[in-house]
């Protein structure tokens, strides 16, 4: 039986541009939403995201040249696919670069690139279309960048599950460990959605906080009774993983084992979580009954939690039905401090999951006030919490009612 | 150096990246300051807008070089 570990962490976000700086803010109660300024926001219902500056975005990995030729969404992957790739100590080479693979999704791609060139063949007509339109906005383009970059052969594909795209490229990519075919895989998600079209399109589906744009730092709240919807980020997540005695054979630091992974479809709804929330309930007993572990062995549940008004309370149902018998559970969500990074997010937050093994911290959740529900969970309000935990579950629930939990362990 | 030369070496140090001092007239775009395919679609784009003019096909795929560049922008440029 192949066991599966983390060996490299990275990440780019609203939080911070790698993988401690961000975890630091976390833990710190810091927030990294504020208002938009890139663009024009007047008419929008929504005023308020999680956004990375431009001087964050280190040029020496990712030239300004060639960030021209790909979408925002790609170079937020490489930034962090290089954290990532740097901090395992590994390096691909020829004889062997068919064992290692990449599997770095989105959610939605190059919209903004989309959008533009939309524009531009509408005003200028189809001689003025670069060629790199396409390419740039092609999902899988920021799996195939990386494996140009780092000299990849192995199994090489790119999920789209809107906000489980990183859960389940972690998850699949650990599968394939599993069952041989890679003894390595470059994994996670990437997303740059904070443009015009991607703000309007989640406000037409009243999807998106509109309450707090004169406070944007309180608009991410979830479980708290005045939440009003998900306040959008932007960033990338990316984690090495990679089959236990690869790992140890070239003394890589492990960071944990990838334990279990659970998937489900909701066959209810296009943007709404069933309301039983047997979806995320089967996504999670799927992956505990694969790590063969009992629901007293989590410790700790990095949630969902977009802030959401139905979804929250969706969840923590699914997770007090699933764990009600265990009354040490602790519970918070990364994205009242970061925002929801949609097809980027269960990828930051696998990250931030391995970080609380290794610091033995749990994260705050933000904003949470006045929670709207009863719960003998522990929602870790405000700050975070000293406390060693052996094994984590953490959750992603997308649109089209997709699910995916992966449980990280020591 | 004439007007023209300039302009174009202008556009393709700034889509390829090279330092100025590498670009020779006979540099081929491709071999000589590692464009790709879509580099050179791209560098073709930029000189039509910086001239004002259509450059076809068929001639696009003659252009390789600066100096086929110059040449041709001398001969069919406004």
């Amino acid at each position: 039986m192949r066991r599966v570990v983390v060996t490299g962490l990275g990440t780019i976000n609203p939080l911070g541009s790698n993988t401690l700086e961000s975890w630091d803010s976390l833990i710190n109660s810091k927030s990294g939403i504020s208002k938009i300024i890139k663009f024009g926001v007047d008419n929008y219902p929504c005023k308020i995201a999680g956004s990375i500056d431009d001087s964050k975005i280190d040029d020496k990995i990712v030239s300004s040249r060639d960030q021209r030729k790909i979408d925002r969404f790609i170079t937020l992957g490489l930034i962090a696919a290089d954290e990532a790739i740097n901090d395992s100590g590994f390096i691909s080479k020829d004889e062997s670069s068919f064992r290692y693979g990449v599997m770095v999704g989105s959610g939605i791609g190059g919209l903004d690139t989309i959008y533009k060139n939309s524009s531009i063949l509408d005003n200028h007509g189809i001689r003025k279309i670069s060629p790199f339109f396409i390419p740039s906005s092609l999902i899988n383009l920021l799996s195939g960048h990386i494996s140009i970059k780092y000299n990849l052969k192995g199994p090489n594909s790119s999920p789209v599950t809107a906000c489980a795209t990183g859960t389940h490229a972690i998850g699949d990519s650990f599968t394939i460990i599993k069952n041989n075919k890679a003894d390595l895989m470059v994994c996670g998600g990437a997303e740059a959605a904070i443009c015009p079209l991607g703000i309007s399109g989640f406000s037409a589906a009243r999807a998106l906080c509109d309450t707090f744009n004169e406070y944007p730092e309180k608009g991410s709240r979830p479980w708290d009774k005045d939440r009003s919807g998900f306040v959008m980020g932007e960033g990338a997540g990316v984690l090495v993983l990679e089959e236990y005695e690869h790992a140890r054979n070239r003394n890589a630091k492990i960071y944990g084992e990838v334990k279990g992974y659970g998937m489900s479809g909701d066959a209810f709804h296009i943007t709404k979580p069933s309301e039983d929330g047997n979806g995320g309930f089967r996504a999670m007993e799927m992956a505990l009954n694969e790590s063969k572990l009992n629901a007293e062995d989590i410790g700790y549940v990095n949630a969902h939690g977009t802030s959401t008004p139905v979804g929250d309370m969706i969840e923590l149902s699914a997770v007090e039905k699933l764990f009600g018998i265990n009354k040490n559970l602790l519970m918070s969500s990364n994205k009242s401090a970061m925002g929801h990074l949609l097809g980027a997010a269960g990828a930051v937050e696998a990250v931030f999951s391995l970080k609380s093994l290794e610091t033995k911290i749990l994260p705050p959740t933000l904003n949470l006030d006045n929670p709207s529900t009863e719960t003998s969970i522990n929602l870790i309000p405000h700050v975070s919490i000293s406390k060693k935990v052996t094994n984590i579950i953490s959750n992603s629930f997308g649109f089209g009612g997709t699910n995916a939990s992966l449980i990280f362990g020591h | 150096m004439s007007d023209i030369e300039e302009r174009v070496k202008k556009i393709v140090v700034e889509h390829l990246g090279v330092e100025e001092a590498k670009i020779q007239g006979d540099s081929k775009f491709i071999d000589d300051l590692g464009a790709d395919s879509l580099d050179t679609v791209e560098l073709v784009m930029a000189f039509e807008e910086e001239f004002g003019c259509e450059i076809p096909d068929d001639a696009a795929e003659k252009i390789v070089t600066l100096k086929d560049a110059v040449t041709y922008l001398t001969a069919n440029s406004n």
